[in-house]
Formats: structure tokens, C-alpha cells, sequence
């Protein structure tokens, strides 16, 4: 039940919020919330996004043999996908069979490419690193470090396909910009942790991530309040408002700090790094709680539902095609 | 094949692999003879051995069921509606001799309280286009050789990716049990021909159940039976092929607008736009390898 009740004609009268004029049944929802459990979900999207630009970090370091990075970013990749691993499966209603999710490979469900992305992803992250720490088959252990970096942006961005491939309107009408918003927020939170571990003149590549992170997140996420309108509101207010307004704070003084005097101060590296890290997290809260937000208040459903049948309506009468 | 995802599709089971099978069944709710007796609910609950949901006064009506769920597969919905002081007019809306008389006219009238009556036996839509189903990532939920949508206990991992999916607020997680229930259409008992407990137990024939083509144009003649007495509200929900989720193989005829009974005016499955969606997935994707490439570049450390 929505306990906020939105502008729904809530009680059975007809009182109605002026500027959101519907009706509803005694002011209850229309989707039913996601089950999904905070912080299990959000918690695993957020470190889809640290492991898959941790990844991408670790074959860049490894390249330009910088081995204080590489070290950090592929312990990243592989701690990111085995704690994200277990989020996921404590979420489920029986995670005695999270096998099951292996069971069939379809395309139309982004749970099951995810988990075609997030199993062969563990494996190469866990051999790469696995190999380094040991020395013991080198060769192999970078060519698993290839597949872990080429799973590694699937990784980070197929999430916003999960959340998008529903009916919860705040997720579902933002399909184009969020993964973008969760692309950037990956490589924020890996360039930050990078730069939280790892002596500054070999942390170079992770500041440029962290910095170009950030504003790939700020400017996706600044697009999608922009063209959603009404529906943008959860992202705005409440709760999940706050979050992500404290996230895009924190990511923005972070990004200036790194290029002012990130290449100079340990201190001010790893302070930068870890509020990279902090912000990436929150605004995976913030976009998992502003859905949650939309999904409970019938007007983001039925507002917009309304509009469309008017449009269609209108074009119909004046003759021209429906949209 | 075309219109796997989206769009009208005239034969639900042989896109999803069925080379021979029975033709489509469905529901007919027509809500304009309910009595809200509940019937339905009952039986649904008795044959298919759905636990309690438990008892709590609502407070908002007489419905203290309030919603479909994990253990509640038939709904009904109680609207009062405060109507204006004009009278109704009483229109006879053709239901079988049952009930006490003048109870059910225009969505049944209490002219004296000055509230209008609507009630309708909501339930799993079995869409053309499901969304429950397409989302799920384990294949528990499956398309039936009667075209319905049904969940296999022993598959499902409660990931709970169906419910926010169904445009219409179904499926839900049993949270004592973890996984996914909702309405199975009766699948145990069409498979030996019988009719589904709900349509079995309506007193008004308020539920209909048969053949998908044939109630759709017994539902067409209602419709164009009240419009002719003057109930113009009347109208169908869910029936067109056209619609967002290709039509719904349980629809209704309704005397309002959907949103007065909980659902949904326009809705649409979120697999239309799944090539969208996968598109700028991989467009983000390959920005953020472009993002890791470039951060090597220049300045060497
Ligand atoms: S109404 Fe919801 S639960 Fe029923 S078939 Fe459609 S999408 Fe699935
Ligand atoms: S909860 Fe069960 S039925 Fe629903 S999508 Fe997950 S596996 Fe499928």
C-alpha cells in the first residue's frame, strides 16, 4: 500500500491533487513494488560496476606494466564479482538454486544474459588474479585477464537492462540513460578504489578513469531528469532524491580534487578515491530506491499511461498515424 | 518469428513452439453482473490449496482482500463511487434471473447513499505478450499449450524478476516460501477438460471461460447490447490484439475508467523496447571501453 498515497483519489472520494488529476483505487498501487532486498541489490550493482572498470584498469596496467595497479585492479575485479556473486544469491526467494539460472540462455531476460556475463566474468577475474598472486601460469593468467576486461563493460552496464526491463516506470522510461549513468558510475568507483590502494605515480590511468567516470555519470544522469519529466520526480525528491543529490556532490569534488592536486598528494588521492568509491555506491541507491519510490505511487503509472491514450486519441481524430 | 515481443499475434502457441495444440482459452469477466459475492475467491483458493493471506479489515470497503498476489489469484474489487444527487437511470443489464432484484442495475445503484456500486473479479491477465514470462530467467514460468502463463514451482529460484515486471501488478513472491505464484488459469484442470474453480463457482456467469476467439465476440455483442440501452460507459479492457501487451487472454468489460478498479489505463510490455534497451546497453558499454583506453593514453603514469 502506498503510504504516501501520491495525488490518488485516495478513500474512495474524489479529492484529487490539483496539479495531478487521476483516479485510483483507494489510492493503492498498480505494479506491485520489486521484492528485490536492500542493500542485496544495490550493493550488487554497485559492484558489477567496481569490478567491471576494475578489469578494464588491471589489462591497461598490465599493458603499460604498471604493477602496483595492476595488482590492485585485478584484486578489485575478482573481490567486486565474488561479493557481488553472493549479494545476488542471497536475494533470491531459493538460493539453494541459483544453478537454475544457468538453466536457459534468453536473450529477453537481462537476469539471464547477466548471468551469462557474470559467470564466465568471475572465472577469468578470479584465474587473472589468482595467477598473479601466485606466479603460476602466466601466460594463462593474462590471457584470463583479457576476459575478464572484455566481460568487464557488459558487466558494469547490463544491470541498467535489469532494472529497465520492467514496468516500474522510473527504471523502464530511463532505459537510455541509465546504463550510461551506471557505465560511469563503474568506472568512477574503480578508478577511486585505484586510486585509494595504489601509490600515486603508478595511479595515473585510475584518475583519468575516476575524472572521465564522473562526468559520463553527471551529464547521463543530468539528461535523464531532463527528458523524463514527471516521472523523473522519485530521482528528485524524497529519499532516493537526496541520495543522489549527495552522490553527484561528493563524485563532483572528487573529480576536481583528483585533477588539482590528485598527481601530487597521496592524501589527496586516496580521500578523492575513497568518495569516488562512497558516491558510486550511493547513486546506485539512489536510482534502485527512486524505482522502488515510482513503483508505489499509482500516479507515475497511471499519469503517464493516461497521456499516451489522449495522444493517441488526438492523432487519431486529426488522422494522422498514432506514435 | 514477427511479433514475438510485441504487436498482435494470432497464434500465441505456435510462437512459443507448440506445433499442435488446442485453441487459446481465456476469461470473459464481464463486470457489469458481478454481485461481489466472492465466489470466485473461494474457490480458487479451495481448489488450487492457496494459504490464507491473512485476515485484516482493510478499513477502505468491503474488500479486505485489496490486491492480487502470491496467494490471492482472484480479487474482487469493491468501487464506491459518490455519484451526482441526479438519478441513475435504471437500466436492465440482462443478468440471469438471480440475486435481489434491482441490486445490479447500472453497476448496482444505492440511490438513497448517493454511491454508485462497481465491482469486478480481477486476476491474471495471461497476456499475449507476457512480461512475467519473458523475464524470467530460469523458464518456471512457461506458455501453455492453451496459451496461458503458468509458474513451475520446481523451477522457480524466487529471483522475483516477474513481478516488477507485469504491467498489471500479479505475480508476487510468497515470502514465506520465496518463490513466485499466480493464477494458473486452472492449467491441472483443463488438462482434463473442466472449466477453472472461479468461472465454475460464479452464480452470475459474471466469468466466463472458454475458446479466446469465441469470448471475444460474445463479449463484442454485450457490449454492443448495453451500449444500445444506454449504458455508454460500458466498455471492453483488454480485448483488443492491438493493445500493448497484444491482448490479454482474461479480459473485461468494465463501467469505468480501468484506473478506478486498479488497473492500469494503457499498458504496455517492457519487451517492446527491448532492442532499445539492449542497444544502449552496448552503446554504454562500448563508451566505458572507451573510457578505459583512453585513461592509458597520454601521460604514461
Ligand atoms: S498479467 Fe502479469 S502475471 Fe499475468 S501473464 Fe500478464 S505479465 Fe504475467
Ligand atoms: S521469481 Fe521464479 S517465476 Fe519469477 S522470474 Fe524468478 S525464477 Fe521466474
Amino acid at each position: 500500500m502506498s503510504p504516501k498515497g501520491g495525488g490518488g483519489g485516495g478513500r474512495g472520494d474524489r479529492l484529487m491533487v490539483p496539479e495531478a488529476e487521476f483516479e485510483s483505487y483507494y489510492g493503492k498501487q498498480i505494479i506491485k513494488t520489486p521484492t528485490w532486498k536492500t542493500p542485496d541489490v544495490p550493493l550488487y550493482l554497485f559492484l558489477g560496476g567496481l569490478a567491471g572498470g576494475s578489469a578494464l584498469l588491471a589489462e591497461g596496467a598490465a599493458l603499460q606494466d604498471l604493477p602496483a595497479l595492476e595488482k590492485v585492479a585485478r584484486g578489485a575485479a575478482a573481490a567486486g564479482a565474488g561479493i557481488g556473486t553472493v549479494f545476488l544469491v542471497h536475494d533470491l526467494g531459493r538460493p539453494e538454486r541459483f544453478l537454475h539460472m544457468l538453466r536457459v540462455f534468453k536473450p529477453t531476460s537481462p537476469l539471464s544474459v547477466g548471468s551469462f556475463i557474470l559467470a564466465p566474468f568471475s572465472a577469468f577475474s578470479t584465474a587473472a588474479f589468482g595467477s598473479m598472486v601466485t606466479g603460476w601460469f602466466p601466460r594463462l593468467g593474462r590471457l584470463c585477464g583479457v576476459g575478464a576486461a572484455a566481460f568487464g563493460p557488459p558487466l558494469a552496464t547490463y544491470t541498467a537492462a535489469l532494472v529497465a526491463n520492467t514496468a516500474v516506470p522510473a527504471w523502464h522510461e530511463a532505459h537510455r540513460e541509465l546504463p550510461f549513468v551506471f557505465a560511469g558510475s563503474g568506472a568512477t568507483a574503480a578508478g577511486g578504489l585505484a586510486m585509494l590502494l595504489t601509490p600515486v605515480d603508478q595511479a595515473g590511468p585510475a584518475r583519468r578513469m575516476a575524472v572521465a567516470g564522473a562526468a559520463l555519470e553527471i551529464a547521463a544522469a543530468e539528461s535523464l531528469t531532463h527528458r523524463l519529466g514527471m516521472i523523473a520526480e522519485p530521482y528528485q525528491q524524497g529519499r532516493p532524491g537526496t541520495l543522489m543529490r549527495t552522490a553527484r556532490r561528493m563524485t563532483t569534488v572528487a573529480a576536481v580534487a583528483t585533477l588539482l592536486a590528485g598527481r601530487r598528494s597521496r592524501l589527496v588521492s586516496a580521500v578523492a578515491g575513497a568518495t569516488c568509491v562512497a558516491a558510486s555506491a550511493l547513486t546506485r541507491f539512489g536510482v534502485f530506491e527512486a524505482g522502488l519510490e515510482s513503483a508505489r505511487d499509482p500516479k507515475y503509472t497511471v499519469i503517464p499511461q493516461k497521456e499516451r491514450l489522449a495522444a493517441r486519441k488526438a492523432a487519431a481524430a486529426s488522422g494522422t498515424p498514432a506514435g | 518469428m514477427a511479433n514475438s515481443l510485441w504487436g498482435p499475434l494470432d497464434d500465441v502457441q505456435g510462437d512459443a513452439g507448440y506445433d499442435h495444440h488446442p485453441p487459446r482459452m481465456g476469461f470473459f469477466t464481464d463486470t457489469s453482473v458481478c454481485i461481489g459475492c466472492k465466489a470466485c475467491e473461494v474457490a480458487c483458493k479451495e481448489w488450487n490449496e492457496v494459504p490464507d493471506d491473512g485476515y485484516e479489515l482493510s478499513g477502505m470497503s468491503y474488500d479486505n482482500t485489496q490486491a492480487l498476489g502470491a496467494s490471492t489469484w482472484r480479487h474482487v474489487a469493491f468501487v464506491e463511487k459518490p455519484v451526482e444527487p441526479k438519478p441513475l437511470t435504471t437500466t436492465d443489464l440482462g443478468l440471469p434471473g438471480m440475486g435481489p432484484p434491482g441490486a445490479m442495475e447500472g453497476g448496482a445503484t444505492d440511490g438513497d447513499a448517493g454511491v454508485r456500486w462497481l465491482m469486478s473479479s480481477d486476476v491474471c491477465k495471461h497476456c499475449t505478450h507476457a512480461a512475467c514470462l519473458d523475464v524470467c530467467p530460469t523458464g518456471s514460468l512457461f506458455r501453455t499449450e492453451f496459451g496461458t502463463v503458468v509458474v513451475q514451482p520446481d523451477i522457480c529460484n524466487g529471483c522475483g524478476y516477474c513481478v516488477p515486471a507485469c504491467p498489471y501488478g500479479v505475480i508476487d513472491l510468497r515470502k514465506e516460501d520465496g518463490r513466485a505464484f499466480k493464477c494458473t488459469l486452472c492449467y491441472d484442470r483443463l488438462k482434463v477438460d473442466e472449466s477453472p474453480a472461479c468461472a465454475t463457482a460464479c452464480p452470475t456467469e459474471s466469468i466466463q471461460f472458454g475458446e479466446l476467439s469465441e469470448l471475444r465476440e460474445r463479449a463484442d455483442h454485450r457490449l454492443a447490447e448495453l451500449h444500445e440501452r444506454g449504458v455508454d460507459v460500458a466498455r471492453l479492457y483488454g480485448r483488443d490484439p492491438e493493445d500493448g501487451v497484444g491482448g490479454d487472454g482474461a479480459f473485461f468489460l468494465l463501467l469505468d475508467e480501468p484506473e478506478v478498479y486498479g488497473l492500469p489505463p494503457d499498458p504496455v510490455v517492457t519487451t517492446r523496447d527491448l532492442g532499445s534497451i539492449w542497444k544502449h546497453v552496448g552503446a554504454a558499454a562500448a563508451t566505458m571501453v572507451g573510457v578505459g583506453v583512453a585513461s592509458f593514453l597520454g601521460r604514461r603514469r
